[in-house]
């Protein structure tokens, strides 16, 4: 098991390297980072300056020793919109990026699980087409709609909720509800055609042959060994969400680094963007790993 | 008049399917008492399974449905008991164990996690379940119980994971106990073993055993009683010697005159043309060497047999020599050149010699294919053999020549049987007129009248036109009548080489003389006298 968690860090630790040289080398290819990162109306002179503050005229390899070793130090560079290091920046708006994504895909994840291994309980049973067609429309609804007829809808017709912003419990009720919906009708879909086919496996025979209840047999026995796929497509979801649920964050004005990339992107505070790709890549990684972890978990023939 | 353990009463199964109302059991009555072995016999598509089924409710419900008929448990019937008492009946008074037991164990539970269930489920505490489950794995020797509690199925060999189901069936010490083809997947010599353990936690417990199998030879060596069952219907039934010695239906007849081993052995010649020469043949994968230095010729118009248990590298010797994998070491020479040495563009070529025969002929066609394009492709491929105009004529005539009807070149594979598609396989294999066909347990899959007739055929064609074979095969009596030259294999070597009549005479290796008592002789009376010489 031990060893199993050594060769896959590795192997996320080799991609996040690549990561960071393919990051930095990408704001140099795209042209003049001085005027990459300075405002449009930048005087010759204050480019010149920048140059030379920050030694973009030192060869390119220096310039990449130079930006390793900052990397390694956590130190990202100044935010030039807000007057803070770009690393407070970002990790700040990332901690409410995370608690919005832990806490959707954990009701997406326990909800579409049980609603999934139902449906497949008794595929083609009222059940079960209820499910489908609900999950059907959730993956295909677009977020952005769904969003502004949440706000019509519970904010501005009934005045329940607030539309935008952070400060009550209510103000994450709609920011949730909103993310939950896509998610949850693609992992239904996923769980339910795994757990079909685990219910028909021989095991489960074998298991009515015991007199086992149907409660255990299809969520210990089938549910189990229906995990593995489902659980990579919870892990597409979820790095989709960490990368920022940039259209929904904007929509309710949630401080999120989904919503800080897109500020920064058109203030033009480009260490701040730096800072962010790198951050949510190294939690996708950390996830990816974590994802794994759960395979190794759940399946004892990956393990040995 | 005494009730019977088990009283099955003009059972009717139907199943509802794409094509129609399929009706798999009809009609059917049997009982078993205490103590007693029954077996049901049947080839595929018997219903033999599904009315073991019907009584473990096993059955889905839809597409099947249960139309006719009482089951008696004891007296009781299990077709109109409540959910929850029917469900307390599974594992505590029938228990079953099933053909293939890596997929009937689940794969991300210990084995020990599984035993105790089967006790936990029904009541029992679990410090007295997991003390009862390694006492258990230690009756049906597993070695060391206490250690392989923690072990997954993976981590067991095929007979090992058998006793483990055994083991799990048994665990409450049920009345019946219904053996669905228990040791259909397992090497002969396992096989053996594992009907001996049946036999004897039977005597030990006093339960029946209702055994569900295709295989002559497993009746004979331990039922008490028979049924024979053919296309959902109950032809036969009485003892086993009975139903051996005086066989009333005709079904039943021809069942037991299909059973390979009975015909005459060729004569074994060793004089003629070598056709290829294999010599110090060595494969590893990894650390597992599955060639340890192959040697054997094979002259032409001969049929070479190679027989081995799993593990013995008999595949991945057909394999090498059809350049499907690379050999680490050893010459192979055909027609003065050494196979292992050919580059991409010869072994094409060599292809129209050298052709083979599968073991699933239904993983081997392409469904999307009718048979004229399956066996015309070869022509499409070298264009040379056959001008267009030729093929239709050709494919009919091949057809012919395997017992087939030319009206059948316009079907796809999934209208035909088994065994008429593991005909086709082989009319595609001699489309390209080759000098060698090798066939890699052919007719492992089929059922055993159908068996007859594919060795039949490939031993006319063989007559016909001189064509040699290579005929790979776990089972020994299968190659009886068919092979000139016997192979034995183990663990990735020869263990003995020579003629038809040497081998099934006079084996001189243990490990020969140690297969053939293993393998189950369909006459009751020899089977008997087997088991006596053993103990």
């Amino acid at each position: 098991m031990l060893s199993f968690i050594r060769k896959r860090s590795v192997a996320s630790l080799i991609s996040l390297v690549g990561l960071i040289v393919m990051v930095f080398f990408l704001s140099r290819m795209t042209g003049d980072p001085a005027s990459l990162f300075l405002p449009v109306e930048a005087s010759a002179e204050m480019k010149q300056q920048f140059r030379e503050l920050h030694g973009l005229n030192d060869p390119l390899l220096v310039q990449f020793g130079r930006y390793v070793g900052d990397v390694v130090t956590g130190d990202l560079g100044e935010s030039y919109r807000k007057a803070r290091p770009a690393l407070d920046v970002v990790t700040e708006a990332f901690t409410w990026t995370l608690w919005l994504a832990l806490i959707t895909m954990s009701l997406v994840t326990s909800a579409a699980i049980v609603v999934g291994s139902l449906a497949a309980f008794r595929s083609g049973g009222f059940f079960d087409r209820i499910a489908s067609m609900l999950s059907l429309i959730g993956a295909s609804v677009p977020d952005f709609w769904l969003a502004i007829v949440a706000i019509v809808l519970f904010s501005v017709n009934l005045a329940w909720l607030p539309t935008s912003g952070t400060g009550s419990v209510l103000h994450w009720i709609l920011p949730i509800g909103v993310l939950f919906v896509r998610p949850f009708g693609i992992i239904v879909q996923v769980v339910r055609g795994s757990m079909i086919s685990a219910l028909s496996s021989a095991y489960v025979k074998t298991a009515r042959a015991k007199g086992v209840r149907s409660g255990p047999i299809i969520f210990i026995h089938a549910l189990r060994n229906a995990m593995l796929p489902v659980i990579t497509v919870i892990g597409d979801q979820a790095a989709s969400l960490l990368n920022g649920a940039v259209v929904v964050e904007t929509i309710f004005g949630f401080p999120g680094v989904g919503k800080l990339m897109i500020d920064s992107i058109l203030q033009r505070d480009f260490n701040v963007v730096l800072a962010a790709i790198l951050v949510t890549a190294l939690a996708i990684f950390l996830m990816n790993l974590l994802i794994d972890l759960c395979y190794a978990l759940l399946d004892p023939r990956i393990r040995h | 008049m005494a009730e019977h353990l088990l009283d099955v009463r003009n059972l009717s199964v139907e199943f509802y399917t794409a094509s129609g109302v399929v009706k798999a059991v009809r009609n059917i009555s049997y009982h078993l008492d205490r103590g007693e072995t029954l077996a049901i016999l049947g080839e595929s598509g018997s219903g033999k399974s599904v009315s073991s089924a019907a009584i473990m409710n096993l059955i889905d419900m839809p597409p099947g449905r249960i139309t006719s008929g009482e089951i008696f448990l004891d007296g009781e019937d299990l077709l109109t008991m409540r959910p929850d008492e029917r469900r307390e009946v599974n594992g505590k008074r029938i228990a079953m164990i099933f053909q293939d037991p890596l997929s009937h164990l689940n794969p991300v539970y210990t084995v020990g996690w599984q035993i105790r269930e089967a006790m936990t489920t029904h009541g029992l505490p679990k410090d007295a379940a997991d003390a009862q489950a390694i006492r258990l794995l230690g009756r049906v020797g597993i070695p060391d119980p206490q250690a392989a509690m923690d072990k997954y199925p993976h981590q067991f060999s095929g007979g090992q994971r058998q006793r483990v189901m055994i083991a799990m069936a048994l665990a409450l010490r049920p009345d019946l106990l219904i053996a669905d083809e228990p040791t259909t997947a397992l090497d002969v010599t396992v096989q053996a073993d594992v009907l001996a353990l049946l036999k004897e936690l039977q005597r030990e417990i006093g339960m029946g055993v209702l055994i569900i199998t295709h295989d002559l030879g497993v009746v004979a060596e331990i039922a008490d009683r028979v049924v024979v069952m053919e296309k959902g219907a109950l032809v036969e039934s009485g003892t086993v010697r009975e139903v051996y010695k005086n066989p009333k239906h005709p079904y039943t007849r021809r069942l037991i005159a299909a059973a390979p081993g009975k015909g005459v052995m060729h004569e074994g010649e060793t004089q003629g043309e070598v056709l290829l020469s294999v010599r110090d043949v060595c494969k590893n994968y990894g650390a597992f060497q599955a060639l340890k230095g192959v040697s054997f010729d094979l002259m032409a118009g001969q049929t070479l047999a190679i027989v081995g248990e799993s593990g013995s590298g008999k595949s991945t010797l057909a394999r090498v020599l059809l350049r499907l994998d690379e050999p680490d070491s050893g010459q192979a020479i055909w027609k003065g050149r050494d196979l292992f040495q050919l580059s991409p563009r010869e072994i094409y070529r060599l292809r129209r010699d050298l052709q083979m025969v599968f073991q699933d002929p239904t993983q081997s066609l392409n469904p999307r294919m009718t048979v004229f394009q399956l066996v015309s492709e070869a022509w499409v491929i070298h264009p040379d053999i056959l001008p267009r105009a030729k093929w239709r004529e050709r494919v009919a005539e091949l057809l012919q020549q395997v017992g087939l009807s030319p009206d059948h070149m316009r079907r796809y594979p999934h209208q035909f049987s088994g065994g008429q598609r593991q005909r086709i396989a082989i009319a595609r294999a001699l489309a390209l007129e080759p000098r060698l066909i090798i066939c890699d347990e052919a007719v492992s899959a089929l059922d055993v009248s159908v068996q007859a007739q594919v060795i039949e055929l490939l031993d006319k064609l063989r007559r016909q036109t001189g064509i040699s074979f290579i005929f790979i095969a776990h089972d020994l009596p299968v190659v009886r009548d068919f092979a000139d030259q016997v192979m034995v294999m183990q663990k990735g070597r020869i263990v003995e080489l020579g003629g038809v009549r040497q081998i099934f005479e006079a084996p001189r290796e243990p490990y020969t003389q140690a297969l053939l008592a293993a393998s189950l002789d369909p006459d009751p009376d020899v089977q008997a006298a087997h088991r006596a010489r053993r103990a």
